[in-house]
């Protein structure tokens, strides 16, 4: 992984309440100090002398508690903690409830070459955003070759050789309503643990698509912003592959295919292409069925169970027709000996 | 397989024209040919793929070819970066 250095942690792009509302106070030459763990620090203990298993490599937070113990260190003129903290390479300092660093601890960061951040939020809101952004960055990836759509709300990745129709059926597909994610490369992080999130290997590239004929395309531009869409969840690949007449595709659909993707299993189905064949209707229904199958209804499933159940209702039917017509004949008889 | 590293020597990079170029001469061949950069590994056919890995000037590309035809492809593609892609003079 490219290193991810604290100018990169900077300029996260994160919104809302993901926002980290990080800015530089001081230090900047440091900023290309690399975060190697994705872990914080409140740094309390240490700044009281006691430096045992402290944490060098983890960003450290300095929240009121810290500030209140840095003004005190000030006031006392007593810099040995902060100095022995700057002796060992800390990838940065950040400062929330936007406190300012002490001129002491400002003087002796900046001699040891360490940036100090500051935020608004406090502390603790803080850490948990950090942890999350932190964890994302830090979470196992891989940058597949294959396209990333949004249909109906399920996250395909339509996987397959080049020039096989993977982004003329994802284009289709933005034609009738549905969501581009990223057309070639497509950058996969695992996230939370079992979460495929799937985006554009370079966002700043914005949407684009490679048309054999065509050339690239510009998605947003052409189809409306209401095409496209950052990051989705992958839920279901669809495997494009030029139909082979000596294979055997799956006819039923009974028995589901995964693919492991960074240790997480996706339904995995393999769809044969050929002319005439139309690709982003069957991605669609594909997508349509994946929810079904969520909601918990199986369709090649419960149509297996209908048709089992069909053939014994049909088989006690016919035995109780046979018997029927056996005690009708006898009793036909009985009556005939009667009336003789 | 071959692998090889090939180095962008041409001053804009690779831009839309170069991977053009690339993608063409690699959907010549019928090997699987992927080229990589730090950890991300593209597949040579795709022109978006090749556009996004953002290979500027001086980029050192990791090249992988397997298939029927590896020596050629792999030639062919080194030539391509070696030639500055035809922008200036080698």
């Amino acid at each position: 992984m490219k290193a991810f250095t604290v100018l990169d942690l900077l300029s996260l792009d994160l919104k809302e309440h993901n926002a980290l509302d990080l800015t530089c106070v001081g230090g900047r030459p440091g900023l290309t100090r690399e975060i190697r763990i994705p872990d914080l620090n409140r740094p309390g203990l240490a700044l009281s002398g006691f430096y045992d298993k402290f944490g060098f490599d983890r960003i450290q937070i300095f929240g009121r508690g810290e500030t209140a113990y840095l003004e005190k260190l000030e006031v006392e003129k007593n810099t040995e903690t902060i100095e022995q903290l700057f002796r060992r390479d800390v990838p940065c300092v950040i400062f929330t409830h936007a406190l300012e660093p002490t001129p002491d601890f400002r003087r002796i960061a900046e001699e040891s070459g360490c940036p100090l951040l500051q935020t608004d939020l406090p502390s603790s809101e803080f850490s948990s955003r950090l942890i999350r952004a932190l964890s994302n960055v830090f979470a196992p990836h891989e940058t597949i070759h294959g396209v990333l759509v949004e249909v109906f709300g399920i996250g395909v990745l339509i996987l397959g050789d080049s020039g096989v129709g993977k982004s003329e059926a994802a284009l289709e597909l933005i034609e009738r309503g549905h969501r581009l994610v990223a057309d070639d490369a497509v950058d996969i992080r695992c996230v939370a643990g079992n979460i495929l999130l799937g985006a554009g290997a370079n966002q700043a590239l914005g949407h684009h698509m490679e048309i054999r004929g065509l050339g690239i395309i510009n998605v947003t531009h052409l189809f409306g912003v209401g095409a496209i869409r950052d990051s989705k969840q992958i839920q279901m690949i669809v495997e494009l592959e030029l139909w082979d007449s000596n294979k055997q595709y799956d006819r039923i659909g009974a028995e589901e295919h995964t693919r492991d993707i960074l240790g997480v299993k996706v339904p995995d189905l393999q769809v044969p292409v050929k002319p005439g064949r139309n690709v982003p209707i069957i991605i669609e229904t594909a997508a349509m069925n994946e929810r079904l199958k969520k909601m918990g209804y199986f369709s090649a499933k419960e149509f297996n169970q209908s048709v089992l159940k069909w053939l014994e209702s049909e088989h006690a039917r016919n035995a109780y027709f046979q018997n029927r017509d056996i005690l009708q004949r006898d009793i036909h008889r009985e009556s005939d000996q009667e009336e003789a | 397989m071959i692998e090889r590293e090939v180095t962008v020597t041409n001053r804009a990079g690779i831009h839309a024209r170069p991977a053009a170029m690339i993608v063409q001469t690699a959907s010549r061949y019928d090997s699987r040919i992927m080229l990589g950069k730090d950890n991300e590994e593209i597949n040579a056919k795709s022109i978006m793929g090749i556009i996004t890995l953002g290979a500027g000037y001086d980029t050192v590309l990791n090249m992988k070819v397997e298939g029927p035809d590896e020596q050629e492809a792999a030639d062919a593609l080194a030539s391509l970066f070696e030639n500055r892609f035809q922008e200036e003079p080698a």
